[in-house]
């Protein structure tokens, strides 16, 4: 499984790209692996602020649904609209054409709080 | 409970099956993608180790006579080398399980029951034996069951045997020699629509014939599939899953199995079942589609246009042939004509719905 060392990673499993107070977020490989095929990326807080660890939207695969937990305190800038009619984008390159939402990040101290990715793949067990 | 684990579980882990505990065992839920799975079977072939089920005989002079209280359908109308779909109906209204009935020979039968009520069925059984002189026996975890289902099923199976399975029709079996393995059961039986077999193999065999049929198998490009895809494929023909769509307290009759349940014998709680037939159900289960972008899923409350609360959903599942959220409930009798609007909550947005006739997706099962 792969965890490039360039981004953060939450407990819930998804990853931060930062770029200064701007960032990319999505779901890792293990995340979209649990999940299995994914077919629908909802995300219904665009515009929106959101508290870390709060959810800003929910992906859905065939056989389960997940909450999506922002790793930060953000505003939610855009969605992958590539994602609507290409979800399955995140199976197949969930650190690359997979992501999610791009955001504006409220406090960069908050990014020391996440995990590397060698603490990631001890999370889980890789 | 200790999960317990299929005969061939180092094989799944051997070639990357994901387990999931599934009642009481340890079961492949995937090894690919669901939805790969899934078109596999639809389009090609693909195997299922559905060993968990369990497998009962039933025996003596007895046993039609026994079958015919505890069991819904008309048992008598088997020949042998038939198959029958049926229940057990409780007293109270509800059912014990769904099984498949087998008539193995003039007073043989075998039941093949859901996995997570192997222990439950095996107790109701006893409690109506002693009237009868029959005898039971549990050999469950003596037996594999590998479902091979798609249209290319026949071809893969046909190289292992010289019997004529391209012949047998949908609910026959035959008792067989495959690949050299005596006494093999193969059943043109399954719980996905897309045609196929069912094989019951003793344990010690299963490895050789699991093996044997991948190698007949490799030309028509078939794969392993696991309970991830056989739930999205049964869920598209409208097949009930016992603990989701039937329970202890599901009316047999609002769940539409009205077509085994025959009247023209007396069984367990027969008489009320009459009467809630012949007066009507005030309950139906249904088939819905989304009309919007959503996935229905167990659990997930179901509205009518009104905004009023009318039931529940039982299962749903996004369809991979259809593209479309697809799911069924139990909603009042006036609501569940096809085309009804009905409202879906889809994590607090209540998304629209129609009531669907069954199944999703035309079969291909043979008559």
């Amino acid at each position: 499984m792969n965890f490039p060392s360039n981004l953060k990673y939450t407990k819930d499993h998804e990853w931060l790209l930062a770029n200064g107070n701007e960032a990319t977020v999505g779901i890792t490989d293990f995340a979209q692996k649990e999940l299995g095929d994914i077919v629908f990326v909802d995300i219904t807080t665009i515009g929106q602020k959101v508290l870390q660890n709060e959810i800003f939207g929910s992906v859905e695969a065939v056989k389960t649904v997940s909450d999506l937990f922002i790793p930060v305190t953000a505003t939610i800038l855009e969605f992958n609209k590539s994602l609507e009619n290409n979800p399955e984008a995140v199976n197949t390159d969930p650190y690359g054409a997979g992501w999610m939402v791009k955001i504006t990040i409220e406090n960069v101290a908050e990014l020391d709080g996440l995990l590397s990715a060698e603490q990631y793949k001890e999370l889980v067990g890789e | 409970m200790e999960t317990k684990l299929v005969p061939l579980n180092d094989l799944h882990l051997s070639i990357g099956a994901k387990m999931v505990p599934f009642a009481g065992y340890n079961m492949p839920v995937r090894y690919t993608s669901d939805i790969d799975e899934h078109q596999c079977v639809r389009e090609h072939v693909g195997v299922f180790d559905v060993s968990h089920m369990g497998e009962f005989f039933v025996f003596g002079k007895g046993a039609l006579d026994f079958l015919q209280l505890v069991t819904s359908n008309d048992v008598s109308k088997l020949s042998i080398g038939q198959v029958q779909y049926s229940y057990f109906p409780n007293e109270q209204g509800g059912i014990v399980d769904d099984l498949l009935v087998y008539r193995l020979e003039n007073e043989r039968y075998m039941l093949v029951v859901n996995a997570s009520n192997i222990e439950k069925d095996w107790q109701w059984l006893q409690q109506f034996k002693d009237k009868f002189e029959v005898e039971l026996e549990n050999v469950s975890s003596n037996y594999c069951l590998f479902a091979v289902q798609g249209p290319l099923a026949g071809e893969v199976i046909a190289q292992l045997t010289e019997a004529d399975i391209l012949s047998l029709g949908y609910y026959t079996f035959l008792t067989t020699t495959l690949v050299g393995i005596n006494e093999v059961i193969v059943s043109a039986t399954g719980y996905t629509g897309a045609g196929g077999y069912e094989i019951y193999i003793k344990n010690e065999d299963a490895l050789y014939i699991w093996n044997k049929i991948f190698e007949a198998g490799k030309p028509y490009n078939i794969q392993p599939i696991g309970l991830g895809a056989r739930d999205t494929l049964r869920l598209e023909m409208g097949y009930c899953l016992y603990g989701n769509d039937l329970n202890d307290f599901t009316s047999p009759i609002s769940a539409g199995l009205s077509w085994i349940t025959k009247f023209n014998k007396s069984f367990i709680n027969s008489t009320a079942l009459l009467k809630e037939k012949t007066e009507g159900t005030t309950k139906k289960l249904v088939g819905f589609k989304m009309q919007e972008r959503g996935i229905p899923r167990a659990h997930y409350e179901i509205y009518n246009t009104q905004n009023h609360l009318i039931g529940e959903v039982t299962s749903g599942t996004q369809s991979p042939t259809l593209g479309q959220g697809i799911g069924m409930g139990y909603i009042p009798a006036e609501f569940s004509q096809p085309g009804q609007e009905i409202l879906i909550n889809i994590r607090d947005k209540k998304l629209k719905a129609i009531v669907t006739k069954l199944p999703f997706v035309i079969n291909n099962t043979r008559p």
